[in-house]
């Protein structure tokens, strides 16, 4: 079933930055783009477990600040020339009140 | 505060604005600011339309200054509405739509319109110049409905237009009158190769045609040749060149020439009027690239800030391009002309060709195709018009000739097994890298990429680029250059240069105006560019957070279980029993689960929680160590003569001392110093990026040591006789180490590439070294402690908590 959760409002997200909240014993990072936008993943590098959330943010991907692991936002994926992915959330900005949802499932 | 001027800009596009922005930093409340523009839209990076067209970006990856940058500076902003009149005798301007500006000074940067062709047919429907975002959406439009284009004109624009229009799926052909393509940046040779490229990729070329007309009933169907032959098209882009947009300086009696004539001080023949950019004219040149405009700028801002400058005299310029994917650089007088002399040399398996220019024994001219890596320092040579005599050949191959072949390095790489491994970070063999170099990597950049070795510490890149050498093919012997990483082609001298000359101010300027090849960067080149900026420009540069790495955003270390250490600042690694118990407190109250010493005489406190961290500093009450950054890290002293037997001087105090001087120091790679009271040299100090050594009656300056990746003793510098001297050396070296080397470069790196003898030159010039310990004084007088901004700003703080539990709601 899908859930959809209020987790934050746009202006808790610095631009480039990244909040987390906790799902049961998974910990999910919601990021704010340059362009405004809201992605949210599995908080957790699939190479060792690097919390992805205090990542550089450039353009629509993040580095892992373990060891430069370098995730897509949109689709999860690792870049070459590695290899993995991450699972991806959808997001939704209410564009009246801010507010930023994210649907589980 | 007195009455403010009004400042009125006509034209809102890249030259204009920069002027205004300078205007706003040299003299912020003196001008009431109104903008006009002719076009719906902020300031955007003109440059990068062919880059849209091609797909590479978006419109809002090229904007330059949003609309917050207006509001946030109070500027009025008119878009949409184009000046057509301006009223000198009452001093103001009216628009289209009627709206009027009073002005005390009235920039006029009105840019360039695209030159049309005046001939038959010109004013058919899908006839159009390449110019603003409206000729990227007719571009875009056309290429949905229609199969062929014709663009006239094999220049620059020309061909990123034919560029662009191919990316959409059109069939292209470029109409050139000349014999070849960029005659104006290229010579024979080059343009030829060029042309062969662009084949390649799918363009057609019909060279030396010139066009008659255009067919058509309403809108264009084809293109009349004056040799009676045709081509038939549905889009026909003229790319012939531009003309300075003067209709509305004219109209108000300014004089004109090919562009709006301006003075050195970018002022027009109507006193109070001045002209930059594309529009203006100044003796006798109306420039077109965007450096010099740039330069313009600059000065303008200053004359209308009151700031003293000598004028502008002209630029020399350059041209480096990439045209369809393909680098080329040209400069000075690169034509076969009377009295000239040139060496060439053409590689047509690399698609590479380079050609210079020389007159007496001076460099004058050159061209670059394919690599461009030279550039900057070819042009250098030629604006400085040294003697280039016995050198011409090596600037040609890049290597002296007849230099030796292999070497011991090269043998021991031969010998060496390929299960032996050369990156131990990442743990990649000898086999993985050749095999990567025999599968077509070709510098130590794609190599990193594909197998990660040299991807972390960077300590092995030397035994890579010898494994390169010794199995790459076509490579010259010299270890090959490149960018700083993998999203720009330029190296750390000519980013640096070109901040510099044209006054970047943001990470983001810079990547959009060195046309980045990744609009937003990478996690190498971000944190470098904002490191540049921020020492090229210490008291106007906001320093970027984002664009630090997660340590130096947190003031923390991160541990590979997302934790973080915590190393409070304990001057000298002298410590008192009252601060030892209050850590000790709170490591206990945090429940921090490891406390331990670090090699540099500090107390770390290991796997303390991230929410916890601006509650343990504030605890603390002490200053961050800084023992997460690039930045001054420890002094390291030993006890020296205060109890020691053997101590000649006091180690302790002098460490202390330079603590305190350069704590929170930001520098290009971390930095340690120790000082020892005695040549026994308890402190190390001769394996520190600084180390002080006391002697009887003096102390010893060390430099480029290092104890890490690869060990390095480090350099005697200078013997100095008192504290402050060693205090003023200290300065200057640190300063001129900030300066000149390259973003993650340590010491010991440095000092190695660029030699003892360089630094020591600068350093012994009393007014040198005064000059750069004021510089980091101004740097260091900037600085505040990390943990208290922290703990005071809500705004930083958040980011250290999680957000609040969630609320399900109906999905």
């Amino acid at each position: 079933m899908l859930t959809k959760i209020k987790v934050a409002h746009v202006q808790e997200i610095d631009e480039q930055g990244a909040r987390t909240f906790a799902v049961g014993d998974k910990e999910i990072a919601v990021f704010k783009l340059s362009d405004g936008s809201v992605r949210a993943i599995e908080n957790r590098c699939p190479h060792k477990g690097g919390r992805l959330s205090e990542g550089m943010v450039c353009g629509s991907a993040v580095h892992c600040p373990l060891h430069d692991w370098k995730i897509d936002l949109h689709s999860g994926r690792v870049h070459e020339p590695d290899h993995g992915s991450v699972t991806v959330y959808d997001t939704e900005v209410d564009a009246a009140t801010g507010s930023v949802y994210i649907t589980l499932d | 505060m007195g009455e403010k001027k009004r400042l009125v800009l006509v034209g809102n596009g890249m030259a204009g604005v920069r002027t205004i922005e300078h205007v706003l930093k040299l003299a912020p409340d003196t001008y009431e600011i109104t903008v006009f523009g002719a076009e719906p839209y902020p300031n955007y990076n003109r440059i990068m339309l062919s880059s849209v067209l091609a797909g590479g970006s978006d419109m809002k990856d090229i904007v330059i200054n949003d609309w917050d940058w207006y509001s946030e500076n109070r500027i009025s902003l008119h878009t949409g509405d184009e000046v057509t009149r301006i009223d000198t005798g009452n001093k103001k301007v009216v628009s289209k739509s009627g709206a009027e500006a009073k002005y005390d000074a009235l920039i006029l940067a009105t840019g360039s319109n695209p030159f049309m062709l005046p001939i038959p047919g010109a004013d058919k429907e899908g006839v159009i110049g390449f110019r603003d975002i409206q000729d990227c959406d007719l571009m875009m439009e056309a290429s949905k409905k229609y199969a062929k284009a014709a663009v006239i004109g094999g220049g620059l624009l020309g061909l990123e237009a034919a560029r662009g229009l191919l990316h959409l799926g059109m069939d292209v052909t470029v109409v050139h009158i000349h014999p070849y393509l960029m005659e104006r940046q290229l010579d024979e040779s080059a343009a030829k190769m060029l042309q062969l490229e662009l084949e390649a990729q799918g363009m057609k070329f019909l060279m030396q045609k010139q066009t008659a007309g255009i067919r058509g009933i309403r809108r264009a169907e084809g293109l009349d040749f004056a040799d009676g032959s045709s081509l038939s098209a549905d889009l026909v882009v003229m790319a012939v060149g531009i003309k300075p947009n003067v209709a509305l300086a004219k109209s108000a009696g300014i004089q004109v020439g090919r562009g709006i004539v301006v003075d050195d001080y970018l002022e027009t023949s109507m006193p109070g009027i001045y002209a930059v950019g594309e529009c203006a004219e100044h003796r006798g040149i109306a420039y077109g690239l965007v450096a010099p405009l740039y330069e313009q700028g600059s000065v303008l801002a200053k004359r209308l800030a009151g700031v003293e400058t000598s004028g502008y005299t002209g630029s020399v310029t350059s041209t480096k391009l990439k045209v369809s994917g393909v680098d080329v650089f040209s400069a000075g007088y690169f034509q076969d002309a009377p009295g000239t002399r040139s060496l060439r040399i053409q590689d047509d398996l690399d698609g590479t060709y380079k050609k210079i220019v020389l007159q007496d024994d001076k460099l004058v001219g050159a061209v670059l195709f394919g690599d461009t890596t030279d550039g900057a320092s070819l042009f250098s040579k030629i604006k400085s018009g040294e003697s280039v005599a016995g050198k011409e050949k090596e600037l040609l191959l890049g290597f002296a000739p007849g230099g030796s072949g292999g070497d011991s390095q090269g043998a021991r790489l031969a010998a060496m097994a390929d299960d032996e491994i050369i990156c131990g970070c990442n743990g990649v063999s000898k086999g993985t890298i050749v095999n990567a170099v025999k599968d077509g990597c070709a510098t130590v950049g794609e190599i990193k990429a594909c197998t990660k070795a040299s991807g972390s510490c960077g300590g092995c890149k030397p035994l890579v680029e010898g494994l390169l050498q010794l199995y790459g093919d076509g490579v010259t012997g010299e270890p090959v250059k490149e960018g700083i990483c993998g999203c720009t082609s330029l190296a750390r001298e000519e980013i640096v240069d070109s901040i510099k000359a044209m006054g970047l101010k943001s990470v983001k300027e810079v990547m959009n105006v060195l046309e980045w090849r990744v609009s937003e960067g990478c996690s190498k080149c971000r944190p470098a560019l904002n490191y540049y900026l921020g020492m090229l420009w210490p008291t106007e540069y906001m320093d970027e957070k984002e664009s630090r790495f997660v340590n130096e955003r947190y003031h923390a270390n991160i541990q590979k279980d997302g934790t973080f250490s915590v190393v409070p600042r304990i001057y000298g690694g002298v410590t008192s029993p009252a601060d030892l118990k209050k850590i000790a407190e709170v490591a206990e109250k945090y429940e921090v689960p490891m406390v331990k010493f670090t090699g540099g005489q500090r107390i770390d406190l290991l796997g303390v929680k991230k929410e916890d961290l601006p509650k343990v500093w504030a605890e603390l009450d002490m200053p961050s160590g800084h023992a997460y950054g690039k930045a001054l890290r420890t002094v390291k002293t030993c006890v020296g003569s205060t109890f020691c037997r053997f101590g000649t001087q006091d180690s302790i105090g002098m460490g202390i001392r330079l603590e305190k001087a350069f704590e929170r120091l930001n520098t290009p790679g971390k930095v340690k110093l120790a000082v020892s009271g005695c040549p026994r040299n308890c402190a190390e100090a001769t394996i520190k990026d600084l180390g002080v050594v006391a002697i009887d009656g003096g102390w010893e300056i060390y430099v480029g040591g290092n104890g890490g990746v690869k060990v390095r003793a480090s350099d005697l510098l200078c013997t100095l006789k008192t504290e402050d001297e060693v205090m003023e050396w200290t300065a200057a070296y640190l300063q001129y180490y900030r300066e000149q080397a390259s973003w993650n470069e340590r010491t010991a790196q440095w000092v190695e590439r660029v030699g003892l003898g360089t630094i020591k030159a600068v350093l012994e010039n009393h007014e040198e070294r005064e000059a750069l310990a004021a510089r980091i004084e101004e740097t260091l007088s900037r600085t505040t402690d990390p943990w208290k901004e922290i703990i005071s700003t809500e705004g930083l703080r958040k980011n250290f908590e999680s957000l609040p539990s969630v609320q399900p709601v109906v999905g």
